[in-house]
């Protein structure tokens, strides 16, 4: 373990993606505490006041203030990541597995599902979700994780076949242990890394989508804090304010591009063979 | 090659079933009645009783289910519920500004991705490369309508050269393909950056193959063997990408035609949501999915046309 870690130290993308991606965590875990004004406080007088040592990135049309506000958006974005690649995590790699190691019809069903799920991005599921129950942070998250069930399946199927075909798994087999444990104790542990790798680059893609989706009104709604509805109401403002639309679309990258590198990073780090490529 | 195309047209057409039947329940059966989904819950039991037995909502479900695929195999896309007028050309007018600028955006897209991609390659491991690999990870990383902003700020708020949004229309084909410029470039950035690294990956792998020494041992300039040779083998991958990209590029204009006030097919559908016009939610959304799906269906044809050994292995 602590030769991994000697490596990851010097590994430029990890360095970096896990320096950005924890202070992204920072900023949720520190507005869970403390921000410095409340981030739903509603003040007129004070409203569109461009940065300042009182209020450094602002208020927005509502006299609220901006930093706080993305402070407290990082908690929205990671938990709507979090819960809807968790979902498609445990779903999409119960699918991949379970299509592994019984092969035949049953491994076509789970692929054609995964194909045909393509057929719906979140945006299209959000859309479907919002016409009928309304718009709001859960259907957001149902709609994100959907869309990562094939992901998460097509890998995790792709992966467990290839450690189907070693050897150590026909040892496994003749020592008599059924297809369940040999998932469970030989091919899980063995595929896990890939698993981790993409659940961090699925994560980034999430926050992406949760915010395309609070921008468009389809996901996070007031008051909560959500940086791609800040970007919303700074839209209308982009004449008069337009130093609103700057900062939370540079929390959203920032988050995306720490979660991108930390990825390419653990990818680089836990498979020999890709790394050379690089 | 026609058992291959067979098998492939018959998932295109099981995968285009199931779609629709995916959007019929979720839209028409999970609410329980949609009569209650277009009215509201203030609706008089009379009211409901009326606008069931005026768009058919009284007959069983399936009966439903087939009439509509029948109808939208006629290309009827029924009759929306808030303006009582045919769906189609509601459609058809906002699909003149939707797939043109998914097309033009797709374009971008490859002419970007391609340049860098190569480039890159080319100079691998020199600074080109990774001044290319550094603004690809940027590029991966922004959203879409974020970067539809920061032009609106540069270009219409600084600089004032264009408008912030809006579209003329096509009887204007110059204005209309002027006010099409920012939204094609926020809609590529992201989609050039993805494919730009694919690319990148793909020529360096194939630059790595025996036939490649082979050329270059025959004489071959490092620049005849990559436009000779290294290319066409290394478009395979990058085929189907470009594939799997037109999709978030269709559904990428729904959120970029917002930034940019463009009524396109997005806006229909936000403006359907708000009037609770199922039918122009339905009829919008499987289309968007049976482009997807046609696309996606297309490529993998060409990937048998390109690659011959894939044709091979499945005859």
């Amino acid at each position: 373990m602590s030769e991994f870690w000697k490596r990851a130290f010097k590994h430029r993308s990890f360095v970096v993606g896990g320096l950005l991606s924890s202070l992204v965590l920072g900023m949720a875990l520190l507005s869970l505490v403390w921000t410095p004004y409340s981030p739903t406080a509603i003040n007129i007088r004070r409203r569109m006041a461009p940065p300042s040592a009182d209020y450094w990135l602002g208020t927005d049309p509502f006299g609220r203030d901006v930093f706080s506000l993305i402070l407290a958006g990082a908690q929205n974005s990671l938990l709507v990541g979090l819960i809807a690649v968790g979902t498609g995590l445990i779903l999409g790699s119960a699918l991949g597995l379970l299509a592994a190691a019984k092969r035949g019809w049953l491994e076509e069903l789970v692929m054609r599902f995964a194909d045909f799920t393509f057929a719906f991005p979140a945006i299209l599921s959000a859309i479907l979700l919002a016409a009928v129950f309304g718009p709001s942070t859960f259907n957001s998250i149902i709609a994100i994780a959907i869309f990562n069930i094939p992901v998460f399946a097509r890998v995790v199927r792709g992966s467990a076949n290839a450690i189907w075909a070693r050897d150590f798994i026909l040892a496994a087999r003749s020592a008599g242990k059924g297809s369940t444990r040999i998932t469970l104790e030989h091919v899980l542990p063995n595929i896990l890394s890939v698993i981790v790798v993409q659940a961090t680059i699925q994560f980034a893609l999430a926050i992406l989508a949760e915010a395309a989706l609070s921008y468009l009104g389809l996901g996070t709604q007031p008051p909560t804090p959500s940086w791609g509805r800040m970007l919303n109401e700074a839209q209308a403002m982009v004449f008069r304010a337009p130093f609103l639309a700057v900062f939370p679309g540079m929390a959203i990258a920032v988050a995306v591009l720490g979660l991108n590198l930390l990825g390419d990073g653990l990818r680089d780090l836990t498979d020999p063979r890709l790394s050379r490529q690089r | 090659m026609p058992a291959f195309l067979l098998k492939r047209f018959l998932t295109l057409l099981a995968t285009l079933a199931a779609t629709s039947a995916i959007i019929f329940a979720v839209l028409e059966i999970l609410p329980g009645d949609p009569a209650l989904l277009v009215l509201g819950i203030d609706a008089s039991d009379e009211q409901l009783a009326v606008f069931r037995q005026q768009y058919g909502l009284d007959r069983p479900a399936l009966d439903r289910y087939l009439d509509w695929l029948a109808h939208l195999a006629n290309g009827d896309f029924g009759i929306s519920y808030a303006y009582k007028t045919p769906v189609w050309p509601l459609i058809a007018e906002r699909l003149a500004l939707t797939y043109p600028l998914a097309l033009a955006a797709m374009g971008l897209t490859i002419l970007l991705a391609l340049g860098m991609g190569v480039y890159a390659a080319s100079q691998h491991n020199r600074p080109g490369d990774l001044a290319v690999m550094g603004l690809s990870q940027l590029g991966i990383s922004i959203p879409n309508f974020w970067f539809g902003l920061l032009l609106i700020l540069l270009f219409a708020v600084n600089l004032g050269w264009v408008s912030a949004g809006g579209f003329p229309g096509w009887t204007e084909p110059a204005a209309a393909l002027k006010s099409m410029i920012l939204p094609s470039i926020s809609l590529a950035v992201v989609q050039a950056a993805i494919l730009a690294r694919i690319t990148r990956s793909s020529v360096l792998e194939v630059l790595r193959e025996d036939f490649v020494r082979t050329a270059r041992a025959k004489g071959l300039t490092r620049r005849a063997a990559l436009w000779g040779h290294v290319l066409r083998n290394a478009l395979i991958p990058v085929v189907t990408v470009i594939g799997l990209q037109f999709g978030n590029l269709l559904t990428g204009t729904i959120v970029v035609e917002q930034v940019f006030a463009l009524p396109g097919l997005g806006r229909l559908i936000f403006q359907a949501i708000s009037n609770r016009d199922i039918e122009v939610v339905k009829a919008a959304v499987i289309l968007l999915a049976f482009t997807v799906v046609t696309v996606n269906f297309i490529v993998d044809i060409l990937y048998a046309v390109i690659d011959p050994r894939l044709k091979a292995r499945d005859v």
